[in-house]
Parts: C-alpha cells; sequence; structure tokens
C-alpha cells in the first residue's frame, strides 16, 4: 500500500516504523527537518518536509497516488484540513485524522465525505488514557485489551503462587469454574512464548494471557494469584496531556492527586478539574511525596513527559510504599530494562495506541490490533467474510484452520438477531462470546479474535481470512 | 467654584428628580379615588420635584458629558441621598407631627427597601401616604437592580463585580444582551412583570385592590413595609401568606437568572445558578429545622401550623423582607436569632435582598476551606471554584475587604448606638436590622425610641448597606476628591 503519513511526531514516528516493516511504501510529511532526518536515516521511506495542510506539500508527497493518508499531526485543525484536502483534490480512499480535542469529537457529523471527511477520528490519549483506566479497575493484570467493543476481554496477568491453579494444568480451569468460559491463550515463561495444552502446568512467575467475557475477567484472576483490595487512592505524577486525561476520567470513581511539576499550568489543571487534589512540585521530590503520602497510594502513575523522570518516580514511590506503581516509558530500551523488576507495569505508549491505527491499516477485515509484550506477540480481531468456497474460515471447523504455528484463536463475537425487533438498528442484535473449542464453526461475519506469538507471522494470518477474488 | 467634573452631574440628577416627579401620579390618582386629602400636597411634592430637575437641567446642560468613573460613584449616592430629600416632601406635608429626622429616616427605609417605620398607627394613615411609601420601596427595589447590574461592574467595585467574572451562567452568556441599557431594560421588565403577578397574585387570594397594590410593590422589592400594624397577620389567610413567601423567594434570586429563565423560556438555568442552589439548600433546611423546632418546643401543637407560620418567618426575614404574621415573642430565643443570622447573606446577589449576598457568603464559606486544605496539603494548586467557574484572587480579597468592612460597620454603629443610650440588645437588633436592610430586628425591638442622632446612624447604616458598602464609602476617602 501507500500511504501518506503527516506529522513526525511520536504517533506518526511509530506508525511509520510499524508500517514500513510490514513492506508498506510510506512518505512522511513535517515541519520539522531534524525529525524527518532522523527517520530517515533509521527507516527505509521517503520524507517531506512542509506544512501537512497545503496543496502542493501532499501533491508532492505523492497523495495523487496514495491509497491512504494518515494526519497524526498535533495540530486537530492540520489534520482536519488535510483530510479534506485528501478527499477533494487526490480522491485518496482511506483518510484518519488524530482528532484530540473532545469538541470536535462530539459531534461525528462533521467527520462525514460532505464536511471534513475523515473515515476514522483516533484519539491516542484517549486510547492510552482507556487503557491505564482499565489497568485500575483490574489492579492485579499486566495489560486488559478489549474486542468486539468490550464484549470481550483478553488480560495478561503474572500468575503468583496462592492462585488455586498455579502448578496445576490449564484444563484445571474448566474444573475449578464450569460455568464460567474462559480460555488460556498463551504462557509466557521468562521470554518464550508457550502455546497451552491441556496438560501444561502453569507456573508460579508465567505471564499468562486469558480470554474471557467482560464480566469474568475478576473470577480468572482470582484462579491465577491471591487478589489485591480494590483500588481507592491513585497518585499521578504529570499533569501533561494524558495525566490531566486520566484524571478527569477517574476522578470520580477514585481519591486522585496529581503532581505537576509547573505552577500555572497546576493551577490551570486545578480549575478544570473538580475533585483531584492537584499538587504543584517535582514527581522526583521525595518530601513532596512524602507528605503526600505516597505510601498509602494504591496505584501510583507516573505519566510525565520524560521517560527517566518517570522510572525515577515511580521507583520512588514503589520504594516509599505504593502498592503498585505504572510509569509510561517510549525507550524500548528502557522498558525491558525496568519490566518487572521495581516497576509494576511499564506502558510504552506508542505501543498502546499504534493498535487502533494499524488496525486499518491491514488486510482483510481487521476491527483491531493490540500490540502485547511490547510488540513482540499480537491480538486481531479478525472479521470472517465470505462463505464456505470463497473463503479459507468461513463454514471450518476450527481444528480444520491452516493456521500458522504461533497463532491460536481465543474466542467468536458471534451477532444474533434478537427476538423483538427494537427501532435502532444496533439495539436489535445480542452478542454471544463463544469460547475458541476445537469442532466451533465459524460462520459468516463472525468476529474472530486471533492471538499471535510471533509478529512474523501475522501476515499470514491476515492472508486466511482474505476472501478469494470471486467473492465481488 | 464648583469643579467641571461635578457640574456634569447636575443635569443627570436634574433628569432624575424630573422622572420622580412622574411617579407621584399614582398616589395621586389614590388620594383622588379614596379622596382622602392629600392629593394637593402631592401635587406640591410633585411641581417641586419637577421645578427643582427642570432647572437644575436648564442651568447645567451645557456641561453635560459622558460619565467618568467615579462620578458615577458620586452620582449614586447622590440620588440615594437626594431622592429620599424628595421622597420625604408628601410625609412632611401630610403628617405634620413628624420631625424632618424622621420623614428623612421614613424616606430612606423606602428607598434602600428596607421597611423600619417610626410611624405607629399605620392602618390609619391615609391611603395615598401608605401607597407612596410602597412605592418608594419599589422604586429602590428597581434602583438596586440597575445598581448592580449596570453601575457597580463601571466603578469596578462591589457585587456585580464578583458576578461579572466568576457568576453562574447568566451574567457571562451571551443572551444577556451586550449593551448595558438592554440588560436594565430587561431586568425592569421581569421586575415589573413579576410585580403585577404578585399584585394579581394577593388580589386572588383575598385582599381588596389597594393593599393588593401595596404588598405587591413591598414583596418584589423585598422592602417589607404593610399598610397595617399586623403587617401580613392582618389577613390571617394561608392563601395569602402562599403568595408572600412564592414572591419573596423570587425576589431573592438573581434578576439576571430571572432574565435569561425568560428569555430562554427553560427552568435549567435555575438549576444551573449555583446561588440558587444554596439559597435552595439552606432555606429549604431552615423551614424544615425551623418548623420542627416550632412543633417540638413552640407555641404549636400541630406541624402544619407550625409550618406555615415557620415558613413564612424564615422567608420573610431571610429575604430580608420583614413581613410579620405571628406574634414572635412569645417563640423559642433561638428563632428570631437563626433567622436574622439567615438575613444577613441568604438573598442572591443581583437581587433587591440586602446583607452581604449569598455569593459573597459561598466565596468566603470556600476560602475558608481552602485556607484549611492548605495546611494539610502545602503544595496543592486548589482554585476557588463557584458553579464552574474559578473565582481569582482579586475578587476574593474584594471579598474579605468587604466582609471585614461589614463587619467594622455593624460593631461600631452597634456600640455608637450603645454609647448613645440604647441596650446592647437593642442596638445590636436595630443596626443588623438596618444594615442588611432587612427593617424587622429581633421580636419586641422598635426603632421609635430612638433619639434623633441615633436616628440618622441608623438611616446613614442603611444606606451604606443598600449601597453596597464600598460605594458609599469611596466617597468618603481623600484620594475620590482628589485631582
Amino acid at each position: 500500500m501507500r500511504i501518506v503519513i503527516l506529522g513526525a511526531g511520536q504517533v506518526g514516528s511509530t506508525v511509520a516504523e510499524s508500517l514500513v516493516t510490514e513492506a508498506n511504501d510510506i512518505t512522511v510529511v513535517d515541519l520539522n527537518f531534524d525529525r524527518l532526518k532522523n527517520l530517515q536515516d533509521r527507516l527505509d521511506l521517503r520524507t517531506i518536509r512542509g506544512n501537512a495542510a497545503h496543496p502542493a506539500v501532499l501533491e508532492s508527497a505523492g497523495a495523487r497516488d496514495a491509497d491512504m493518508i494518515l494526519a497524526v499531526t498535533q495540530s486537530d485543525e492540520t489534520n482536519l484540513v488535510a483530510c479534506k484536502l485528501a478527499a477533494t483534490m487526490f480522491n485518496i480512499p482511506t483518510k484518519m485524522a488524530r482528532i484530540r480535542s473532545a469538541d470536535y469529537l462530539s459531534h461525528p457529523e462533521i467527520f462525514s465525505p460532505q464536511n471534513f471527511a475523515v473515515d476514522f477520528p483516533i484519539c491516542p490519549e484517549q486510547v492510552l488514557t482507556d487503557y491505564i483506566d482499565k489497568l485500575l479497575e483490574f489492579p492485579e493484570a499486566l495489560q486488559v485489551l478489549e474486542f468486539a467493543a468490550g464484549r470481550v476481554s483478553l488480560v495478561a496477568v503474572r500468575a503468583f503462587q496462592g492462585g488455586p491453579l498455579v502448578g496445576h494444568p490449564v484444563s484445571h480451569l474448566r474444573t475449578h469454574m464450569p460455568q464460567i468460559d474462559a480460555r488460556v491463550a498463551a504462557i509466557f515463561r521468562g521470554d518464550s512464548p508457550i502455546l497451552p495444552e491441556g496438560d501444561t502446568i502453569i507456573e508460579a512467575g508465567d505471564e499468562v494471557f486469558f480470554i474471557a467475557a467482560a464480566e469474568n475477567i475478576r473470577n480468572v484472576l482470582h484462579e491465577l494469584r491471591r487478589m489485591d483490595k480494590p483500588v481507592k487512592r491513585v497518585m499521578i505524577g504529570g499533569g501533561g496531556n494524558i495525566g490531566r486525561r486520566l484524571a478527569k476520567q477517574i476522578e470520580h470513581r477514585y481519591d486522585a492527586k496529581l503532581i505537576e511539576f509547573n505552577k500555572a499550568h497546576a493551577e490551570r489543571i486545578a480549575a478544570e478539574l473538580d475533585r483531584t487534589l492537584v499538587l504543584a512540585g517535582d514527581v522526583t521530590d521525595e518530601e513532596l511525596l512524602e507528605n503526600e503520602n505516597v505510601g498509602d497510594m494504591d496505584v501510583y502513575c507516573a505519566l510525565t513527559n520524560d521517560d527517566e523522570n518517570n522510572i525515577m518516580s515511580s521507583l520512588l514511590a514503589k520504594r516509599m510504599g505504593a502498592r503498585k506503581v505504572i510509569a509510561l516509558i517510549n525507550r524500548s530500551s528502557y522498558v525491558n530494562l525496568v519490566q518487572a523488576g521495581q516497576i509494576d507495569i511499564a506502558i510504552s505508549p506508542a505501543q498502546a495506541t499504534i493498535g487502533t491505527l494499524l488496525a486499518r491499516v491491514r488486510r482483510g477485515d481487521c476491527v483491531a490490533v493490540h500490540s502485547l509484550r511490547r510488540g513482540a506477540a499480537e491480538a486481531l480481531e479478525l472479521v470472517a467474510h465470505g462463505d464456505r468456497k470463497s473463503s479459507k474460515v468461513v463454514g471450518h471447523r476450527i481444528e480444520e484452520l491452516d493456521l500458522p504455528k504461533g497463532a491460536t484463536i481465543g474466542a467468536i463475537v458471534r451477532r444474533r438477531e434478537r427476538a423483538g425487533r427494537g427501532l435502532d438498528a444496533q439495539a436489535s442484535f445480542d452478542y454471544d462470546v463463544i469460547m475458541a473449542h476445537h469442532d466451533v464453526v465459524i460462520e459468516p461475519e463472525d468476529h474472530v479474535i486471533v492471538f499471535v506469538v510471533n509478529k512474523r507471522i501475522v501476515s499470514k494470518v491476515e492472508k486466511l481470512f482474505q476472501v478469494s477474488i470471486g467473492f465481488f | 467654584m464648583m469643579p467641571h467634573w461635578l457640574l456634569a452631574l447636575s443635569p443627570v440628577l436634574g433628569i432624575i428628580a424630573m422622572a420622580m416627579s412622574a411617579t407621584h401620579a399614582l398616589p395621586i390618582f389614590v388620594a383622588h379615588i379614596y379622596d382622602d386629602g392629600q392629593e394637593p400636597r402631592f401635587v406640591i411634592s410633585m411641581l417641586l420635584n419637577f421645578g427643582a430637575g427642570a432647572f437644575l437641567w436648564l442651568a447645567t446642560r451645557r456641561y453635560k458629558r459622558e460619565l467618568a468613573l467615579r462620578e458615577g460613584a458620586l452620582l449614586v449616592v447622590i440620588v440615594w441621598t437626594a431622592g429620599a430629600l424628595f421622597a420625604s416632601v408628601p410625609l412632611l406635608l401630610s403628617l405634620p407631627e413628624l420631625s424632618f429626622t424622621d420623614a428623612y429616616f421614613e424616606a430612606v427605609s423606602g428607598l434602600t427597601a428596607t421597611g423600619a417605620s417610626v410611624l405607629s398607627e399605620i392602618d390609619r394613615l391615609p391611603p395615598s401616604i401608605n401607597v407612596w411609601r410602597a412605592e418608594l420601596q419599589w422604586l429602590g427595589g428597581m434602583g438596586v437592580i440597575v445598581l448592580v447590574v449596570a453601575i457597580l461592574p463601571m466603578l469596578g467595585v462591589g457585587g456585580r463585580q464578583v458576578s461579572k467574572a466568576e457568576i453562574p451562567g447568566p451574567m457571562k452568556e451571551e443572551s444577556l444582551t451586550p449593551r448595558i441599557t438592554q440588560t436594565a431594560k430587561g431586568l425592569w421588565f421581569i421586575y415589573a412583570a413579576l410585580t403585577v403577578a404578585c399584585m394579581v397574585g394577593y388580589h386572588l387570594a383575598g385582599m381588596d385592590w389597594l393593599d393588593a397594590v401595596i404588598h405587591g410593590f413591598t414583596t418584589i422589592s423585598l422592602g417589607g413595609l404593610s399598610s397595617h400594624d399586623a403587617s401580613l397577620g392582618q389577613f390571617d389567610s394561608p392563601a395569602i401568606e402562599l403568595v408572600a413567601i412564592v414572591f419573596m423567594l423570587l425576589g431573592a434570586l438573581n434578576f439576571a437568572t430571572h432574565f435569561l429563565a425568560w428569555y430562554r423560556r427553560s427552568l435549567s438555568v435555575y438549576a444551573r445558578d449555583p446561588e440558587a442552589y444554596w439559597f435552595a439548600a439552606v432555606m429549604t433546611l431552615s423551614i424544615a429545622g425551623i418548623s420542627l423546632l416550632l412543633w417540638w418546643k413552640g407555641p404549636f401543637d400541630d406541624f402544619w401550623t407550625a409550618l406555615r407560620y415557620g415558613a413564612f418567618y424564615v422567608v420573610s426575614i431571610g429575604t430580608t423582607t420583614g413581613y410579620a404574621n405571628a406574634d414572635y415573642e412569645l417563640w423559642p430565643v433561638f428563632v428570631p436569632l437563626w433567622v436574622l443570622f439567615l438575613g444577613t447573606f441568604l438573598s442572591c446577589s443581583g437581587s433587591t435582598g440586602g446583607g452581604i449576598k449569598m455569593l459573597r457568603a459561598i466565596i468566603l464559606y470556600k476560602q475558608v476551606y481552602r485556607e484549611l486544605k492548605r495546611l494539610v496539603h502545602p503544595n496543592a494548586a486548589i482554585p476557588l471554584k463557584v458553579g464552574q467557574h474559578v473565582v481569582s484572587n482579586h475578587v476574593v480579597f474584594a471579598v474579605l475587604a468587604f466582609f471585614f468592612i461589614w463587619t467594622a460597620v455593624m460593631v461600631s454603629a452597634t456600640l455608637l448606638l450603645a454609647a448613645t443610650g440604647s441596650d446592647a440588645v437593642n442596638a445590636f437588633s436595630v443596626i443588623v436590622g438596618c444594615l442588611n436592610n432587612i427593617g424587622a430586628g429581633l421580636p419586641g425591638i422598635d426603632i421609635e425610641p430612638l433619639t434623633d442622632f441615633q436616628t440618622w446612624v441608623c438611616t446613614f447604616v442603611m444606606l451604606l448597606g443598600r449601597l453596597e458598602l464600598f460605594v458609599m464609602l469611596v466617597v468618603f476617602t481623600p484620594a475620590f476628591w482628589r485631582k
């Protein structure tokens, strides 16, 4: 595919990096020469310097024969204009814009083809905020991913001595909880993946990925480790884009405190928030953390823009007694340094947010893509189209599928018409979550959740789900 | 030689005096209908008013120009003091035994919508005089609304300054018109409409038209003057009391909020006004508490009677109106003390009520809370928010200063009365009643036995309270008169 990416900031360059490895032709546009040079040096792509909202710049970036445009600059307005131009002048089929302002997002009609012509507005900050929010809801989990609009979740959790299932084979899950349908999708022991069979024994220290309907997550977590008390007190270090959003989102559910370095900024944030206690100070100031009882916090989230600050601050908080610490870390080398050490969860913002973008770029009908374990593995939500003739999936039993080694099907979400028809088209359907046992037959329009332990085989999985030409 | 900038005020004052002569039409009409013999006296007063106004205007017309800020402050003070002077003329003419001190007190009490009176045997006053006294309160209420909405913001002091930046939706949103004159017209329309509705309500509840008009004037303006010695107790009618309660409550809300609700045809405006929220909350809790107390400890045997009298008393004093419908001296002493306390702050800013206003009370309360929170969290950034709006420190300081002056005036005026012969409770009660423009103090305590000097103190205190302290006091600062 020929893809034009507007903006070479954190989002833009991560997307570019990820897409280049998937054999796409990428052109990146940005105003900043250094950023472009940096990208050009590392990756095999083309860069254009200029204002992304100018027709001439888009033209020279190859908009005329691009298949897709990703407008991910810092400015909502630039992104909107670029999409409009892409539609009016260049007829680019797929247009995505990064929209940060909730004000724009609350009026979806402005994205219609007659207006700004944005096919998919995306807000990486919101994705990241939801990601952290989920971790506060399930403090035992390392990662909680949602599929099929929240009906199914994939949860990563470290097994601990004391969980009823630890030391027992995976198949015991069924005997322990006969009424709950859950499935262990993969286990990582050390750094190597194990594709679980029924007799695989779960050991303490294993990172277990399981799939379950959203309402059953807590029960399954309980099998794998001792449960903590639910989260009540949260401290957020850093009042940037993410910190502020998170505080606003959680302040009515938890006792929240937020530390912001810039005093004027802190006052603005305090004015914007209702119940969060906003503190002006340094996130690595031991005295401040001490005074504000970081030791009594259930979760401490270090969310500044600075990796080193986040690491130091969360280490400090952990040493002072915070129950669980989460740090936002951009550099992947750092993530590997600190994960599973003192810092409970290191989140790479790029990996956490890129999924929503990647889902649209992928071939086949891909609804969601989530990076797992810092991008080493992936979970995909794919829609099975066609019929038994045109598709290699539809009409087949799961055990018949020609899945590459390293991929497992976790669950299927099937839409079922409701008995009484509602007025609202959306409301007239129910969704069934079906755990992927070997004899389940895939039907057309099923959403299939596939777990891939090795990113290299992702394209094979996608090919499997593509409908052969005859379908059209 | 008078400085030029003072001369510039005179034509404005002239116009106001001429306009005021027009307000004599109503008492003249009433005097004519009831044939109470006051007609010529009101005509004299009207001509005097008109003549003085016309003279001022004609003599100083050529100095007329746009008024500057401090001239505005002086204008307000002169309008209230000189207005009271003219307003006392009919009283002096028709009640020959009344001294000038008392007549002036009576007129100021009217124009400030206080409602305290040195007159006794009110039932026997000529109807036209009672209408005149009620109309003065109504005009005073209208004046206050303009003062708060139009003049104070220009001066950069007082209530509206607070409301301008920080308050509810009303003041900030585009729908209150961009021009002050238009805004004032809109607010007057609401004020007049509510008055008419109130009069009709009273008439339907059983008053004759004369009483309905008089009480309509003094209910919306929260003045509390009545044409009967027994006040509303004269009628002993739950229906009339209910009408009074409803319109007193309406008069104590911010008129800008009324305006917005009318403009948008939506009641949700009230829900978004934080002042209205606190007003309703404190009011409801007080009514419930007082009624239960009256039922339990007080003179009433059944709860519904206790609720009727309790609710009326709380609303009447809490909104700084000052009607009475029972003998409050028999009640537990906590009740009058509590409602007097309510009267000092319950009315909303931009209403016709007196006291320090709900908005300032909210800010004071939140400031205290903020200081306490700061002790626990020295690094915290704690904004002071009223509704969704952040109140700047500048405004907080102004409110603190206002509260300080208010307290200082109350203490020093009480001491002044005590030093000149009143007993402590008496002095305190009268000053609280005057400073907050309630009119009534603690039950059983009257204005009448005051000496002339004490009456002048009270007169001054009523004006101070009505003109939101700052406007009156700024005229007495040396800086104001410096070139």
